[in-house]
């Protein structure tokens, strides 16, 4: 089964390097043109096209990439004047801490909200606990981000407007990031626990007279987070994709924001080491959601 | 009539309307929003009191007043007429990026589910697992850095990673439609595969297609908004909500009615075709709620 996975991962990172690779291509015109702007000297292009190598057959240059990414070097950074994997080393781990504050304020809203729609099926909280989730999911982050930076750091002062470093930098792109999550969250959490708590085993703890919270949180919700935690590995790529949003609005060091800078200096292999890096992350815990998913169902193991 | 056909023209229609919002009532107002919308998107030069373009620095961040009902922006622009002409990019993006998406995915996905084998196994491991393995906005927004902004290049870079849900949905349909007895008494009749897709199965598998649809224009409006939020999306001084909301994030301590209105545009708009979408699903199959753990 694992094999298999692995397997199945193989082709799909040799796209990802390879979709990455004919970025540069993709370029109208001459990237290094782009790069150096209008009017720079004929010499200095061919001289910075033989350096990066651009000027070598199409095939070569490929083969070159590959071993670069192999080695773990991808390029240098025009703008930053270093190469592009150290600056990913600097600004990943950011981007990691982002994404699992927001995870977690997902997971810590969602569980209790679904469990609590589940438990009250059609009855008035639960419709309020849908509309509010719709409106969650509709909410763009790029327009949640500034509205609360409106509210609790401009209007409240109780949290700072952005910038990394402390704890209280990271709350509020981690609420941003993580609301639309909670949102789809919940409504899976709802249906996944209805589902359970039908069961026939569910009737039983409840006949041999368990306590209703342990029978809905160590019974029911058990086995309702099997479905989850498939949601949480689809959405993941989601959630990386509101980090290039959410870093910007917030100035937050990460990957997101760099890329984005990289795109408006036109640091272009800087932007093809940024997607490699995201592309990658997401291949890599879409293979984590299956194994832990297997770990979570052994029934699938088998 | 399917009953697609009929909640839509039961809808539309007076008496059915009413009887159709009483039973979900968020449905109708999702469908009356997206009908403003609409013909905001339409009648955009008729509708605006002002030119969304014209520019008039004495008057730059007024708050709302009678003169400009929700302010003027940076540049002194009439932020009502913006988000006016703003619906016309929104609307046209969303539904050619729906469009061009659900065209791939009906095409990929039925020769995929309905001749199976090779090109099935090619279509949904290799393609179809590729490009779920990536975020469609990052996609998109890989393209649009280096092939550079502009309205063709946005709703082509949307599409890239937007075909993939609605070929996975046809071709489940298929799969199973293929099997029954219509489709058999079909080709016992001699007719052509083309003939047996088009006529026969896709007229019974367009349901489940059409609310997918629906919720699809959410995410399209919602993927262009942010793509020009971060200045991929179609250059200026055409208005789009995305952009007005990054051009107003600079004043947000001055002026914040520059990103309060931008932003209940785009949720309205999304929170709209998801109702939408929840209400069809819920009237055409109430099973698939469940099963789509929506």
């Amino acid at each position: 089964m694992l094999l298999q996975r692995v397997v199945y991962t193989l082709p799909v990172i040799w796209l990802v390097v390879s979709l990455v690779f004919l970025l540069i291509h993709l370029v109208p015109g001459d990237p290094i043109q782009q790069m150096l702007g209008e009017g720079a000297p004929p010499a200095d292009i061919a001289a910075t096209r033989h350096l990066y190598g651009l000027d070598a057959p199409l095939g070569e240059q490929y083969i070159h990439y590959w071993r670069g990414v192999l080695h773990g070097d991808l390029g240098p950074s025009f703008r930053y004047n270093q190469g592009v994997s150290r600056l990913l080393e600097q600004r990943y781990p950011y981007t990691l801490q982002l994404t699992l504050a927001s995870l977690l304020v997902a997971i810590g809203l969602s569980i209790p909200a679904g469990v609590r729609s589940a438990e009250r099926r059609n009855r008035w909280d639960d419709r309020w606990l849908s509309v509010i989730s719709l409106f969650g999911l509709s909410f763009p982050n790029f327009a949640l981000g500034p509205i609360l930076i409106l509210l609790f750091a401009i209007k409240l002062g109780w949290l700072p407007v952005s910038g990394a470093g402390s704890w209280a930098n990271l709350i509020l792109p981690a609420m941003t990031m993580g609301s639309a999550l909670a949102a789809i969250l919940t409504r899976m959490v709802r249906t996944s626990m209805l589902e359970e708590l039908s069961q026939d085993y569910i009737r039983t703890a409840r006949a041999k007279g368990l306590p209703e919270r342990s029978v809905v949180y160590r019974h029911a919700l058990r086995n309702a987070m099997i479905p989850i935690i498939t949601v949480l590995g689809l959405q993941f790529g989601a959630l990386l994709a509101g980090a290039i949003v959410t870093e910007t609005i917030f100035s937050w060091p990460g990957i997101g924001r760099l890329t984005i800078q990289a795109i408006s200096n036109r640091d272009y292999y800087l932007v093809q080491g940024c997607i490699l890096a995201i592309g990658l992350t997401y291949v890599a815990v879409n293979f984590l959601t299956d194994v832990l998913y297997s770990v979570a169902n052994p029934r699938i193991g088998q | 009539m399917s009953r697609a056909q009929t909640f839509l023209l039961g809808v539309r229609s007076g008496h059915g309307f009413l009887a159709s919002a009483r039973r979900n009532p968020l449905a109708a107002m999702g469908l009356t929003c997206v009908v403003v919308f609409i013909i905001f998107a339409l009648f955009a030069p008729a509708i605006a009191p002002q030119d969304p373009a014209s520019i008039h620095l004495p008057a730059r961040l007024d708050p709302p007043s009678r003169a400009h009902w929700l302010g003027t922006d940076e540049l002194g622009r009439d932020i009502v007429s913006r988000l006016i002409y703003g619906a016309r990019i929104s609307m046209l993006v969303g539904s050619c990026v729906v469009a061009s998406s659900l065209a791939l995915g009906l095409i990929i996905g039925s020769i995929a589910g309905y001749y199976g084998g090779g090109i099935d196994r090619f279509v949904n491991i290799v393609l179809m697992n590729a490009f779920m393995s990536f975020p469609g906005i990052l996609i998109a927004i890989a393209f649009v850095a280096f092939r550079g902004p502009g309205i063709f290049n946005l709703v082509f870079a949307l599409s890239l990673g937007g075909w993939v849900g609605y070929a996975r949905l046809v071709r489940g349909q298929v799969l199973a439609a293929r099997e029954r007895e219509f489709v058999e008494a079909a080709r016992a009749l001699g007719a052509s595969d083309w003939r047996i897709i088009v006529r026969h199965i896709l007229p019974n598998i367009i349901q489940p297609v059409i609310v997918q649809a629906a919720i699809g224009m959410a995410g399209a409006i919602l993927a262009e908004a942010t793509m020009s939020f971060l200045g991929l999306g179609v250059p200026p001084p055409t208005a789009s909500w995305g952009t007005m909301l990054n051009d107003g994030r600079a004043h947000l301590f001055d002026a914040p009615h520059l990103v309060v209105f931008p932003a209940m545009a785009v949720m309205l708009a999304v929170l709209s075709f998801n109702f939408i979408g929840d209400g069809l699903r819920d009237y055409l199959d109430p099973r698939a709620r469940m099963e789509a753990g929506i």
